[in-house]
């Protein structure tokens, strides 16, 4: 590999890596957004056991 | 796939300079690829912040803020790539003395404070009017960064767009506009994928302190 090869490999190598360490940023990012959902949707009550909970009312 | 098919032309398709440069010329290709999509990532901060400032609206400041991210980002890939180009050319990999490098950092250290001072003022609509005065301001600076590399004296930068259109024709007219579609659309996939993440982020902050 000649000397001019080895400096276009690098450049295109550090826009490839830094392209990469951004999406790896991202993704990460994203994780912790999925378990910030996870976490609210745990706080809010579970719809089929309210209505288990709430007690039969005779109608009429 | 379209980053691909840029890869292929640049080193397949596109021939050699014919100068001494020869195979490194092909550094040139996402360089300033790379340099127009951070001015066009800058200069869309500099129009949402306008938005921001016209219309008070609030996701326009944070598509700004990420605007301004993105450019950034392009903005180091620029820096980096120009870099290693200065050292095969001219055998150097920075210069003070020439303007038109000067003038790129002082672009790019010009966005850098931008983010100091957005995260030096508290959430709300000071931190939002700021930022986007901010990035009006900075706007300024492209026209000049640009006009800097025609004004290149000591060294020879090369002009890639004059007045009478691009300095290059054929194959490496055609690698090039593939190159530029490729990092324009890259660069608007990872605002995209940014402003998204941003969005949902402060969809949930607000839910967490409707809940608390």
């Amino acid at each position: 590999m000649t000397t001019p090869e080895k400096y276009v490999t690098a450049a295109y190598c550090v826009v490839f890596a830094v392209v990469l360490v951004y999406l790896l940023i991202m993704a990460l990012k994203l994780q912790r957004l999925e378990r910030d959902v996870d976490d609210l949707a745990g706080r809010v009550p579970d719809e089929d056991e309210e209505e288990t909970s709430q007690e039969p009312a005779q109608v009429g | 796939m379209l980053v691909t098919t840029a890869l292929v032309f640049v080193f397949f398709v596109a021939p050699n300079d014919a100068s001494d440069l020869g195979f490194a010329q092909r550094i040139f290709y996402f360089h300033v690829s790379i340099a127009f999509t951070a001015y066009a990532c800058f200069a869309g901060g500099a129009w949402n912040a306008l938005r921001h400032l016209w219309k008070r609206d609030p996701r326009a400041d944070l598509e700004s803020y990420v605007c301004i991210h993105q450019g950034l980002i392009f903005g180091t890939l620029v820096l980096l790539t120009g870099s290693i180009w200065a050292k095969i050319a001219w055998g150097k990999w920075w210069i003070w003395s020439e303007d038109e490098l000067v003038l790129f950092l002082v672009l790019y250290l010009f966005y850098c404070a931008y983010f100091m001072l957005r995260f030096s003022v508290d959430d709300g609509p000071q931190r939002a009017n700021l930022s986007a005065v901010y990035a009006l301001f900075g706007v300024v600076l492209i026209p000049v960064s640009f006009a800097a590399i025609r004004l290149a004296k000591a060294y020879f930068h090369p002009e890639v767009f004059t007045l009478h259109g691009p300095n290059f024709g054929g194959s490496i007219l055609v690698t090039y506009c593939i190159v530029q579609a490729a990092m324009l659309v890259l660069g608007y996939t990872l605002y995209r994928l940014e402003l998204g993440a941003k969005l949902l982020d402060v969809r949930l902050r607000r839910l967490r302190e409707v809940l608390a």
